[in-house]
């Protein structure tokens, strides 16, 4: 990432509404020279409005898009650049491989050898040597992503564009080309925007994930914040796993579950008795290693337990408490180490630092 | 390969142009603009002048609805209404079913030679509508072979309208049926017989219901082609007059004006009415099909194939058998007397001044048409469906390209002729000339070829144009190199459907046609009238043996551009 402090793109209090349905509701975003940026979110959120927004494939009612410093808010898509992969790669499948990557070549006035040299350049780049000669509809799924990415570059836009790019793969596909997505986009260092309602490939790919709901941005950060420090319930359960239980306001740093007095290390700040709803994830669930004096200790039962490979999630029932139920997730290891079985009564910790705690009325 | 990348990023900064371009917007908003302005021109403006003319005298002086009333008031006027519902109803109830039967046979019985009962059905298509007509004159007419069938009565009437009617639409209505019987979840059937259920029983409450929105709709159509067709009752209906020939008596008779735009409004009754249902059925049946339905295969059965074998038979003999009578009639010298064959009935300019003239001139009709309409057609269709910049132009320019399917070529011709022959018309030159036949006939099929292309360009990627915009290719570069490419299948398929058409209309040109510009389904009627009949079952034979040569030469075409020209359809 860059040090420059303007922005590459700048977006202002963008709104676009379909008749009475809000698609974007005053989203500010700044994204800088450089940065791999994901819109995250379920379909229906707005992510790919958005993104179509700053190509200008759709209008949008009102605010402002600043690239490079320029005003391109009313600016047509051929006036803003941009190279963009879609869903469908909507490769052109009566012309070659090479044709379709040379597209927006031919009218720059640029002699036939220097475009051949250039194509072949690009599919060398995604890894398609050879190929030019070929159709679309020759190619797998795999390939055809990658004639999408080499045309898409193929001008050399300031702005890479790519909407769920890898969404029509099979999933060891989608891995591998994922991989090879991110370190192509930092060898050669184009700021790109994807859209995906896929939280793992948004963790893995990008520098920083913008979640969006129902039309508005609900937090930015790097994918470690957005996982570690969730700012919504919202995100929370959107991006990995996240029990919910019910919980009160017992003093400074301290909730109360049922019967279940909790301390917490970020309590936000709430007055004592207010209802909360507190968070974790199954795999902050501790087993190992606990004594009389760890702090939010207790004793549970194993429920049922569901096999998942390298982990199993099992359902916990705190003794004392009825009502509540918290998945934790212990690794085929701690399963054979400590020979959890369904049924058997346990001793489990929550850390307090791993304890999220949200308003208590949903949002 | 970070060589290689930094050189990617170099090689750039020198890469990028200036925005040398030509507005995009600019050029898209004049081509909308001129479709607009040529969709006017040829569909709403002679529309407009057919509905001010009816409420006009004779003088041009508004008189409200008194036309209407007039006409409700003459016996013999409003008994021509009433023929033309008895022989259209007639005709459907009898076409419907055995259309319905054929394409049942042929799509889910196990019949051998599928392809030639087929092509057999759908000869009609390819001849004037008034050859049908001549075939059962030769057959059933005064001097007919088979005369004595008739037992006394009279063919030349509503019996000879009917019958020839018959053959005439029976295709079109095939074609829908074949069409939604096509259209059906083998999974349904497979249930049903899984649950053991009587054959009846499936038909019932599988097929027919499955069907029904295409019986609906061939009901329509053959409703509204009988019910607007000229050329049958001119050269079979004898005293019996229907709405189409009082319009054309009005008209061109009596040059009563008014009450011809009265009957054309008359006859636009059925014709939108038909158009709307349509609509509703086409939205229906595209719902009624999941994308995971698996398309029914028929199974043998002696019994039934056998039945149906028969049936399919006998219908296509008496298709093909009249059309064969007329095109054998065609070459005798005298017709029942003389049974000799001769050429001298293609001599035309015996009975006819313009001769063979006319069949150029008709030939050149439908090339041109074919041409600049197939053009004119693909061409907004693009601009319709692909182009998103001024939506409201665009709609309006969908609501005119959909009109013409509810507007009868007659009535079409008739607005023509009130719009381009009015006084005060800058464009009345074009009277009479070559170009209004060409204008006509786009505007008159213009609806078919529109729905045939914004088909073949939906199927396309909704993205292309995006991608374009986004590598600063102007959108006519990408029509020019990926998209008129991929739809070459379906431009030929508008192209052949404008030609055969063109040759073989004669309903709304013949308001229309001038001096140097008589067509040859105009001078069949005209060598009918003056009682040529061999000579004009002649004419018809000619147009129908080039219809059906252009459309041989389609298929192949076709075959050549799939196989050769776009191999990048296969893997």
């Amino acid at each position: 990432m860059s040090n420059d402090t303007t922005p590459f793109l700048s977006i202002r209090n963008l709104a676009r509404n379909f008749g009475a349905f809000r698609a974007l509701r005053d989203i500010d975003l700044d994204i800088h020279r450089g940065e791999f940026v994901c819109f995250l979110g379920p379909s229906g959120c707005g992510k790919t409005t958005l993104l179509r927004a700053v190509a200008g494939l759709d209008q949008q009612d009102s605010g402002t898009i600043h690239m490079s410093g320029r005003d391109v808010s009313h600016a047509s898509p051929s006036e803003r650049d941009f190279g963009i992969v879609f869903q469908s790669y909507a490769l052109f499948p009566n012309l070659t491989v090479a044709d379709n990557v040379g597209y927006g070549l031919v009218n720059r006035r640029r002699s036939r050898d220097e475009i051949a040299r250039r194509v072949d350049e690009l599919l060398t780049l995604v890894g398609l040597p050879d190929q030019g000669k070929k159709y679309p509809v020759q190619l797998s799924g795999g390939q055809q992503q990658r004639v999408a990415l080499a045309r898409a570059l193929a001008t050399a836009p300031e702005l890479l564009l790519l909407d769920e790019p890898l969404s029509a793969l099979d999933a060891k596909v989608r891995l591998r080309l994922r991989d090879e997505m991110r370190s192509l986009q930092q060898r050669l260092g184009v700021t790109t925007i994807m859209v995906t309602h896929d939280q793992e490939e948004a963790l893995a790919m990008a520098d920083r994930i913008v979640v969006m709901r129902d039309g508005a941005v609900e937090q930015v950060g790097s994918p470690e914040e957005i996982y570690r420090r969730p700012a919504t319930p919202f995100v929370a359960d959107f991006v990995g796993h996240m029990t919910f239980l019910d919980a009160v306001v017992t003093g400074p740093g301290k909730v109360r579950v049922d019967e279940l007095d909790l301390v917490v290390a970020n309590a936000a700040p709430f007055a004592v008795g207010t209802p909360v709803r507190l968070a974790m994830r199954p795999e902050e669930v501790r087993t190992r290693g606990i004594g009389e004096e760890t702090l939010n200790r207790f004793e549970a039962t194993i429920g049922d337990l569901a096999f998942l490979g390298s982990f199993c999630r099992a359902h916990l029932q705190p003794t004392g408490s009825r009502a509540t139920r918290i998945a934790a997730d212990f690794s085929t290891n701690a399963m054979r180490d400590l020979g959890i079985v369904p049924g058997q009564v346990r001793a489990v910790a929550f850390p307090p630092e791993a304890l999220h705690v949200f308003a208590g009325e949903g949002r | 390969m970070s060589d290689l990348a930094q050189r990617l990023t170099m090689t750039d900064a020198s890469v990028k142009v200036s925005p040398l371009r030509i507005g995009e917007r600019h050029v898209a908003g004049a081509l909308i603009l001129a479709l607009c302005t040529v969709l006017v021109l040829i569909i709403a403006l002679p529309l407009w002048a057919l509905l001010s003319k009816s409420l006009e005298d004779t003088d041009g002086k508004f008189v409200g609805l008194a036309n209407f009333v007039s006409y409700a008031t003459t016996p013999s006027l409003f008994y021509s209404l009433l023929n033309s519902l008895l022989v259209a109803s007639v005709t459907t109830v009898i076409v419907v079913p055995l259309a319905f039967l054929y394409a049942y046979a042929l799509r889910r019985s196990c019949i051998p030679a599928k392809g030639a009962f087929y092509a057999a059905a759908m000869i009609p298509v390819f001849a004037p509508s008034l050859l049908s007509g001549l075939a059962l004159i030769y057959l059933f007419g005064n001097q007919g072979m088979l005369k004595s069938w008739m037992m006394g009565a009279s063919l030349y009437g509503p019996v000879g309208i009917i019958a020839a009617e018959t053959l005439y639409s029976f295709p079109h209505a095939m074609l829908i049926l074949v069409t939604a019987l096509a259209l059906s979840d083998g999974r349904l059937r497979e249930a049903a017989d899984a649950m053991g259920t009587s054959r009846w029983r499936i038909f019932r409450t599988i097929t027919l219901p499955g069907a029904r929105y295409g019986v609906i709709s061939a009901t329509f159509v053959v409703f509204t082609l009988v019910i607007t067709d000229f050329g049958i009752p001119k050269v079979i209906g004898g005293q019996f007059s229907v709405l189409a020939t009082d319009a054309y008596r009005q008209v061109v008779g009596q040059q009563n004006f008014p009450m011809g735009a009265v009957v054309g409004i008359i006859l636009l009754v059925p014709a939108v009415l038909a158009f709307f249902v349509d609509r509703v059925v086409q939205r229906r049946q595209s719902a009624m099909l999941s994308a995971r339905a698996v398309p029914y295969v028929p199974r043998a059965d002696r019994q039934r194939d056998l039945a149906l074998l028969g049936f399919v038979s006998l219908i296509a003999l008496a298709i093909v058998g009249p059309y064969a009578i007329a095109f054998w009639g065609s070459f005798v010298r005298y017709w029942p007397y003389n049974l000799s064959l001769t050429l001298s009935n293609y001599d035309f300019a015996q009975v006819e001044p313009d001769g063979w003239g006319t069949y150029a001139n008709s030939l050149m009709l439908a090339s041109l048409t074919a041409m600049i309409g197939t053009a004119l057609i693909f061409t907004g269709a693009y601009l319709i469906e692909k182009v998103k910049l001024f939506p409201r132009l665009r709609a309006f320019a969908q609501f005119l390209a959909m009109l013409p399917m509810a507007v009868p070529g007659l009535v079409l011709g008739l607005g023509y002729v009130f719009f381009y022959n009015a006084g005060w018309n800058p464009l009345g030159f074009l009277y009479g000339t070559l170009t209004i036949l060409v204008i006509n006939t786009i505007a008159h099929f213009y609806t078919v070829g529109h729905i045939t292309a914004l088909t073949s360009l939906k199927q396309l990627d909704g993205e292309f144009e995006s991608v374009s915009a986004s590598l600063k290719v102007p959108f006519w570069s990408t029509f020019r190199r990926v998209t008129a490419p991929i739809c070459l299948p379906a431009i030929l398929d508008i192209a052949v459907y404008v030609f055969v058409n063109a040759l073989t209309t004669v309903s709304a040109v013949i308001f229309l046609y001038g001096a140097d510009t008589k067509l040859a389904s105009i001078a069949i009627v005209h060598m009918d009238e003056a009682g040529a009949m061999a000579s004009a079952a002649g004419m018809a034979s000619i147009i129908m043996a080039t219809a059906i040569a252009v459309k041989l030469l389609h298929v192949g075409l076709d075959q050549l551009v799939f196989g050769r020209l776009q191999q990048w359809r296969q893997r």
